[in-house]
């Protein structure tokens, strides 16, 4: 299946909630599970479309010793994250919202990973096991 | 069965008791649920599920149309749910640094201890309170062998940590005066020097320092722009402000300092504070130095610790229990 969504304008980070809504379905994943994963896909869509400008978010399924999870890949060429540390700090978000930004994304799955270069671009990797 | 089983079993029978007949009992018990909830870390977005289930199993009768409802508020309540989680995080984290500030204001009790000297001719007494965990205030006593008692009071203007730091660079500094006696005058000048050069220039220290001669007993002092002392004369049962003009440390490496002198009889006392003392603070403005006179006036027949103690009292009691500023007062009182 196709599983990425390129998030150039707002209207495609509701695409990309879309596939992982569906993906997370097919899986077997709660009504609960399904809201964190598609709240974190739009947390990081929105991220690529007002830092980056343009990216892409891919959902891919994976299994890990019997267990089924879902991946959620967020990659985008924009200005990249100059401090992660901060970044990724509570009561940090340059949103400014209370609880959005990384952090809460992080939350919301069980295993993330970042990865940024300032001026090539940030690459994002989080995963929800079902459970 | 397990805890969430547990939890949705425990909503299920709240939400059917209370459908039945609307009783307040079912509501006391929901608020013992989110108690409990929240205890365990369940987040909002979790208690939609809780409530759409139960709804569910109970088959309580409701339309296609509203279960789907519930899709809006999950969704909805997702952003709470994050805020809720960070939250919690914020709490550990701040738990965490109250924690190292505590270990910080002990090491802080370590760094600046001092003791009271024990002299024949006088009592000695000092308290010293910090407003927040760690003081800007400092003491210091310095009792030598050609049997003078030294004292040095000082204040950071600003409290908090930042003053802490500043404080024990003062200290520092006083201990690595070169030994022997020192006047007054000459230790501030050299612990001027020292500010000038190694404090940040918006933050300036207040000392005062005086010299106690156990033989002739005279009191030499000087003052860096500190609050003023006052002097308790036996005889006449009055007090006199122990005038000291100077300017504070750090402003100008060149600055140099009066000295002045007072003679003690016996009975007579000295007074030294700083300005969370005088600047005590009630609902109605700073009280009057005259108040502040006539506590200390109170207790004067007391030992110098106990009038130091029973002042603080008095303040604190004034002032709500409330300190605005860190407070120190020590007292040295003639006694032969």
């Amino acid at each position: 299946m196709d599983s990425c969504v390129k998030i150039t304008n707002e209207w495609d980070i509701v695409a990309a909630r879309q596939l992982g809504r569906n993906v997370a379905k097919d899986l077997g994943f709660g009504t609960v599970d399904q809201a964190r994963i598609t709240t974190a896909i739009s947390e990081l869509a929105r991220n690529i479309y007002l830092y980056a400008g343009q990216g892409q978010v891919c959902i891919e399924k994976t299994e890990n010793a019997g267990k089924v999870g879902l991946i959620i890949l967020s990659e985008d060429q924009g200005p990249g994250i100059q401090d992660l540390r901060k970044a990724m700090e509570d009561g940090f978000s340059t949103s400014g919202g209370l609880g959005a930004g990384l952090p809460g994304v992080k939350r919301l799955v069980d295993e993330f990973a970042i990865d940024s270069t300032p001026g090539e671009g940030t690459l994002i990797k989080a995963i929800k096991w079902l459970r | 069965m397990e805890f969430r089983e547990a939890m949705q079993e425990k909503y299920k029978e709240i939400l059917e008791s209370y459908m039945k007949d609307q009783n307040e009992q079912a509501l006391y018990l929901s608020q013992k649920f989110s108690r409990k909830s929240i205890e365990h870390k369940i987040s909002p977005e979790e208690i939609i599920i809780l409530h759409r289930t139960a709804l569910l199993e109970l088959g309580i009768e409701a339309e296609a149309d509203m279960l789907q409802s519930f899709d809006i508020l999950l969704e909805v309540m997702m952003a709470y749910g994050i805020a809720y989680r960070e939250h919690q995080n914020l709490r550990t984290i701040q738990q965490e640094l109250k924690s190292e500030i505590e270990v910080a204001a002990n090491m802080q009790q370590t760094l600046l201890g001092t003791q009271v000297p024990e002299v024949d001719c006088l009592d000695i007494g000092a308290i010293s309170v910090p407003a927040r965990q760690m003081s800007g205030d400092y003491y210091h006593f310095v009792h030598d062998e050609q049997e003078a008692v030294s004292v040095a009071i000082a204040d950071v203007i600003g409290k908090g940590i930042p003053a802490a730091l500043c404080m024990s660079m003062i200290k520092y500094s006083m201990d690595s005066l070169p030994e022997g006696r020192y006047e007054p005058c000459r230790v501030l000048e050299s612990l001027n020097r020292v500010v000038e050069q190694n404090v940040d220039p918006t933050m300036f220290i207040t000392m005062f320092y005086g010299m106690y001669n156990t033989m002739n007993h005279t009191f030499y002092y000087s003052s860096a722009g500190h609050e003023p002392g006052f002097f308790y004369n036996h005889q006449t049962q009055q007090f006199e402000e122990l005038y000291a003009k100077g300017l504070l440390l750090g402003v100008d490496k060149k600055t140099k300092y009066r000295q002045f002198e007072k003679k003690a009889e016996a009975g007579d006392i000295i007074l030294l504070m700083s300005d969370g003392v005088t600047e005590c603070r009630t609902k109605d403005g700073f009280i009057e130095v005259d108040t502040l006179l006539g506590y200390i006036k109170k207790y004067i027949h007391l030992e110098a610790q106990e009038i130091a103690d029973k002042v603080y009292k008095e303040l604190e009691f004034l002032q709500d229990f409330e300190l605005r500023d860190d407070f120190t007062l020590i007292i040295l009182k003639r006694i032969k």
